[in-house]
């Protein structure tokens, strides 16, 4: 986990471009995940104080929304969709079989750091069931086999 | 220099279409032959996808499924001149599964760049929107209400009387909102129109501006579609460039501003008082209605929510006239729906038809079976709220009111197909499963009503007291359903009961005789 300090800037510059944004609690959190790849606990409290919330405000949304974290991911974000279309093609084979391949569970990361591993519902790509992603890169059709070739594929960058 | 046309639709992409532009770009440029790929938006019969189309002088030529490894033959074949190959299809409009189509909403998705704004207006764009400038507010919204157009969403509200509502209600700000969250297991025409054809959701949301005063648009999309987000802010930054959005449109001294806003994972999103308490920042807690979103919506103004598919039949209504549209379709239900083929099918894809033909001919006819090859058992029509559909009742037309008359829902047309190997009890124990997961939490019979599910639905499969569970289980769905705040809780009894009522033998209970 990096120091605070290092990234509090990003924090507060992220803070001051959307000041006149209505609604802009959530941009502010995508702009933040998407810098750092997470939101650390310790910049709520100066998201509550430019927006004027409490922090239990602030603490709320994010916990409200599965797709914000407030730990730091590993390097690759892995999702495997759970929802039905998935299910009728053998969705839960994949969804077991990853989690043996890697040896985490759902909302966990390997111990080398490279991967973690989240369930998501629905990736809209339900034509090619089952699928996952990997980062931001959609895939579908995927077989046990597949899924190991595709990581395969990603640790060894 | 030849044009081949390969599509830029997340499922193209998840099946490997941009290896496939890389392989051809560099093979081609290896023979000396020069071509030039357009990213489409996709043709939506999906088992072809990645689907390669040559322009030749008799047309544009498929070809498909395309691999990697296939390129080389094909530039060996003289696929470039749109010659004979093993994955040769022809014209693809000529396939019986495009051409009995009625494609009004996805007239130009895959035949077009997305992105670019003189291939929409070449192809028909901005009519609508053009017409529109002409005419006074309340005519718009005529047009809308004569085209008998009802929410695309799944709710299926009169769209038309929904933005009177907005255009009556005086207020000096008022919003319109595309709900783009579209959270539903089997759906993906909202994805599609927004990768695929994204300026006529944009010219949609300018005639309703238009229609009822409003001057801001946000357009609410799932964080789970990057490739439309990237789509949308291309075709906006396009419009804007072009004087189709902005202070000033087309010269008429109107305003309308569009904005894409991200969600972040949260299914009760798509619920329209949660989306826009997650739009003001906050927690998606469903509101209290009344008042309506029409009345007091976004920042507590006056609210057009729309889904996609509904904002996106508007132009082609404003073009060609509400009554042109309304000619399509049954009964109440009137006009087109883009079906949604997914799960265990063998021909899945985007089917945009004219309501009232039924279930069994897109199962069979156009989807051709179960892609396992084993027999169907289960549809879940109408996304995880929707109930789960048995062999006995696939004749039901493709009508709101049919599907409402043996209890399930339509909905936004999303499909999903089970073959012979589900086991309803665990389809049904995870529709209470994804209502924990998912519930916004404020009331009661959702928030507690789906944990106690699961766990009576468990109590039941195991063995344990099973016909006092079952009374229980049938007691709880009761009380979701008519004791819960919006459709989250009210609607999870749909698939629970469905799957109870048709499958019982999956619990453990005597089937029916």
């Amino acid at each position: 986990m990096q120091d605070y300090q290092t990234q509090k800037s990003t924090v507060l510059d992220i803070l001051d471009k959307h000041q006149t944004m209505p609604g802009n609690l959530l941009p502010i959190l995508h702009g933040i995940q998407d810098t750092l790849g997470y939101i650390p606990p310790a910049a709520v409290a100066d998201i509550a104080n430019a927006l004027h919330l409490s922090k239990a405000e602030v603490h709320g949304v994010i916990s409200f929304y599965h797709y914000f974290r407030d730990t730091a991911p590993g390097k690759h974000t892995v999702r495997i969709c759970r929802a039905e279309s998935c299910q009728s093609m053998n969705g839960k084979a994949l969804e077991n079989h990853a989690k043996q391949h890697l040896n985490i569970d759902f909302h966990e990361t390997t111990a080398d750091g490279r991967f973690s591993l989240e369930p998501v519902y629905c990736l809209g790509n339900c034509a090619c069931s089952p699928s996952i992603t990997i980062d931001n890169e959609v895939f579908g059709r995927v077989t046990p086999e597949k899924f190991d070739q595709l990581l395969a594929c990603k640790g060894a960058e | 220099m030849t044009r081949l046309f390969i599509s830029r639709d997340s499922t193209a992409l998840s099946l490997g279409a941009e290896q496939v532009v890389t392989a051809i770009q560099q093979q081609a440029a290896a023979k000396g032959q020069s071509v030039e790929i357009v990213r489409n938006g996709s043709r939506g019969l999906f088992w072809l996808e990645p689907l390669v189309e040559v322009e030749t002088s008799e047309g544009r030529v498929a070809y498909g499924p395309v691999e990697v490894s296939d390129v080389a033959s094909l530039l060996e074949a003289g696929a470039l001149e749109g010659k004979q190959h093993p994955l040769y299809l022809g014209n693809i409009e000529e396939l019986p599964y495009f051409k009995n189509q009625d494609r009004l909403t996805f007239a130009r998705v895959g035949l077009t760049d997305p992105v670019n704004i003189n291939d929409y207006i070449a192809n028909d764009g901005y009519r609508g929107l053009k017409n529109a400038l002409n005419l006074q507010p309340a005519e718009i919204v005529k047009q809308v209400t004569d085209s008998g157009l009802r929410g695309r969403g799944g709710a299926a509200f009169p769209t038309g009387i929904k933005w009177n509502t907005v255009l009556n209600a005086p207020a000096e700000q008022k919003y319109i909102v595309c709900n783009a969250d579209e959270g539903d297991s089997g759906t993906f025409s909202d994805r599609m129109i927004m990768e695929g054809d994204p300026f006529v959701l944009i010219e949609g949301m300018t005639i309703a501006g238009l229609a009822v005063g409003a001057t801001q648009g946000y357009i609410y999309l799932r964080v789970e579609y990057p490739h439309a987000q990237i789509a949308l802010n291309q075709a906006i930054a396009a419009a804007y460039a072009n004087g189709y959005l902005g202070d000033n449109i087309q010269n008429s001294g109107k305003t309308f501003n569009l904005e894409v806003r991200m969600g972040a994972g949260a299914y009760i999103c798509g619920e329209e008082t949660s989306l826009l308490e997650s739009l003001e920042g906050k927690r998606g807690l469903v509101r209290f209605k009344p008042p309506l979103p029409a009345i007091v919506g976004l920042f507590g103004k006056p609210t057009i929510v729309n889904n996609v598919i509904s904002l996106a039949s508007v132009p082609v209504i404003l073009d060609k006239g509400g009554d042109f549209y309304r000619d399509y379709g049954m009964g109440r239900s009137r006009g087109t729906l883009p079906l949604q083929l997914a799960g265990n099918i063998k021909h899945p894809g985007l089917f945009e038809a004219a309501f009232g033909m039924t279930l069994r001919e897109l199962l069979y006819e156009y989807g051709g079976g179960s892609a396992s090859g084993r027999p169907i058992r289960a549809v879940q029509v109408g996304g995880p709220l929707g109930a789960y559909v048995h062999e006995g009742q696939f004749d039901t037309p493709l009508d709101y009111e049919a599907f409402a008359a043996i209890s399930a829902v339509l909905g936004h047309g999303g499909i999903v197909v089970h073959d012979e190997t589900v086991n309803m009890a665990d389809m049904a124990r995870y529709a209470m499963e994804f209502c924990v997961e998912e519930s916004c939490g404020k009331c009661t019979p959702c928030r507690i009503g789906s944990t106690r599910g699961v766990e009576v639905i468990d109590r039941i499969v195991d063995g344990v007291e099973k016909d006092k569970n079952t009374v229980l289980l049938r007691d709880l769905c009761n009380t979701m359903t008519y004791g819960s705040l919006c459709a989250m809780g009210g609607m999870t009894p749909f698939p629970v009961l469905s799957a109870l009522n048709h499958f019982p033998e999956d619990f453990g209970l005597k089937s029916k005789a």
